[in-house]
């Protein structure tokens, strides 16, 4: 092994192999949801309520539920999530209190989801009297979120290069205006990556809409924010576990739509993210 | 006229002392060429005059500094930044178009006029000779420039805030020689309508262009009088050893 040719190779190899390795789960899960989902997949099974005990029809109601839930979510999240990001990477002096709320980030995105639910639960449903309703389902997986956007927008923030903020005060830019017309500008591809792995994170747990927002059968939509609605990912545990003898791809069916509205929400939020990137340089 | 008159400035940055009892005068639409080896202060000194040190949390001052007659620490430092401009030792071009670099500063000031926003734009470029090289590409990424067309953008860029005097910091240290003549060119016709600030690391182009030097060592000036009395026949024996390049 002196010699470094071939050093670099075997290095270069399994290194590959690593890669590879990641590669490898992710595809045989869309694989396997695909081709044991997709012959659920009609048009009917879209834009239908369930029926039969969930046993037959479609999730129509799950997946507005979930939209609703997602987007809920990430409004709430956004701009909180945003502007505390602004204040501790531009605003913030480093004193105990910024670094015990930068403490609390960390430990708020290492919190398991159940533990949101009760929290929801306790605050949303039952103190503030929102009940089990879209109200308190977003709010309560905004929350959980909401680590996720602060840290992403943080580093995004964070990685403006300092001497353009120089440059900006230097022309008679107040701190406000720099911010507004030259770090957020060109921190928006980092923001936008937090908010795809909010989205995703929020449009896929089960245990904080278990118990402030999902029902478990529902054959309706919901007519304002205080009403309950299924979702996706408590949908498909139902029919997983719960109800007996329902057909396989409607389960996988289930799950592939789940996936397929996540991908489709990263896929805008990535082809925006290319954009604003391409306009970027330095 | 005086245009900046310092007064006792100490600067420390948390236990360094990097500007001791500084006392001087800038005069309206000279060249003052500040120069010194490094660690000597001569960007502390350039940074306190558009109040970019107090960005620094462990900064401290004693000392007056006015500008115009009035305390800039109790002006408003934006307002002061428009009329104290600075340009930075690397061409500082923010990831924006050429056009949108120059309209940056204008467009602070609320001016959104399309129009009026083109022909600031047009005279700032002209100002700083580099319009007939860019006026067919105002909306080309300004990185795609050379190091010196940056640099001349980073004036035009300052000019477009109509400010009174300018600032540079050791402009020509990233430049060939060439670019660094047409900088030179560029500051020699700014005098007649502005105060300028030259810091340069380059003794010689002191000499070219400076009215008057300031000598800095150590956080302290040394000596200041007329570019020409301060080649010829320093009255501190620091500054000749310093010209000379025995030192620094
Ligand atoms: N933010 C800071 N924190 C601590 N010390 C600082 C800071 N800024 C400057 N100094 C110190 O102040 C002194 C003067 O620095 P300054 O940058 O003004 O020197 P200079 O003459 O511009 O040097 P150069 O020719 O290398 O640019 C130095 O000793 C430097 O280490
Ligand atoms: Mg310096």
């Amino acid at each position: 092994m002196k010699n470094p040719k071939i050093t670099e190779k075997v290095a270069f190899f399994f290194l590959f192999l690593a890669t590879l390795l990641i590669v490898v789960p992710v595809g045989l899960i869309v694989i396997i949801i695909i081709r044991k989902g997709l012959p659920a997949i009609n048009w009917k099974f879209l834009t239908d309520i369930p029926r039969e005990g969930m046993r037959q029809g479609g999730i129509f109601p799950a997946i507005v539920g979930t939209l609703y839930l997602v987007l809920g979510a990430i409004s709430f999240a956004l701009p909180i999530g945003l502007m505390s990001a602004i204040y501790l990477s531009e605003y913030a002096k480093d004193n105990f209190f910024s670094r015990l709320i930068k403490l609390a980030i960390v430990n708020l995105a290492g919190v398991p989801s159940v533990v949101y639910g009760l929290f929801g639960l306790a605050l949303f449903v039952v103190f503030f009297k929102f009940g089990a309703s879209i109200l308190s389902g977003s709010l309560t997986l905004g929350i959980m979120i909401l680590p996720i956007i602060i840290t992403a927008s943080r580093e995004a923030l964070e990685s403006v290069p300092y001497h353009f903020r120089e440059v900006s005060w230097s022309l008679g830019a107040s701190k406000w205006q720099t911010i507004r017309y030259l770090v957020l500008p060109n921190a928006i591809s980092g923001i936008l990556t937090g908010i795809i792995l909010g989205l995703g994170r929020a449009a896929g747990e089960t245990a904080p809409i278990l118990f402030t927002v999902a029902a478990f059968y529902l054959p309706q939509l919901p007519k304002s924010i205080f009403d309950q609605v299924m979702a996706l990912p408590y949908h498909l545990y139902v029919i997983s576990t719960q109800v007996p003898n329902v057909e396989e791809k409607l389960r996988y069916g289930t799950a592939l739509v789940l996936l397929m509205i996540v991908l489709f929400m990263n896929l805008v939020a990535i082809i925006i993210r290319y954009k604003f990137r391409k306009k970027k340089k330095w | 006229m005086v245009k900046f008159d310092i007064k006792n400035l100490n600067i420390w940055f948390g236990g360094v002392h990097a500007l001791k009892n500084i006392t001087l005068q800038i005069q309206a639409n000279e060249i003052l060429t500040i120069i010194g080896p490094a660690n000597s202060g001569k960007t502390t000194f350039l940074r306190m005059l558009n109040r970019l040190n107090e960005l620094q949390s462990n900064f401290r001052m004693q000392g007056v500094v006015e500008f115009n007659k009035q305390d800039i620490m109790k002006m408003d430092k934006e307002k002061l930044r428009c009329q104290v401009g600075m340009v930075f030792a690397l061409p500082t071009p923010l990831p924006l178009s050429i056009f949108d670099n120059i309209a940056y500063g204008p467009r602070l000031k609320g001016i959104r006029n399309m129009a009026k926003l083109k022909e600031k734009v047009e005279v700032a470029l002209k100002r700083a000779y580099l319009w007939d090289e860019v006026k067919d590409r105002l909306g080309i990424s300004a990185f795609n420039l050379s190091g010196g067309q940056q640099q001349r953008l980073c004036i035009a860029r300052v000019l477009a805030v109509e400010p009174e005097v300018i600032l540079f910091d050791e402009p020509c240290s990233g430049l060939d020689p060439i670019s660094t003549a047409k900088m030179e060119e560029t500051m020699l016709k700014l005098k007649e309508n502005y105060t300028l600030v030259l810091v340069t690391n380059n003794v010689k182009q002191a000499a070219r262009i400076g009215d008057r030097t300031a000598f800095f060592l150590n956080g302290e000036l040394i000596e200041m009088d007329k570019t020409e009395k301060i080649f010829t026949t320093p009255s501190d024996t620091r500054t000749d050893d310093y010209i000379r390049g025995k030192f620094g």
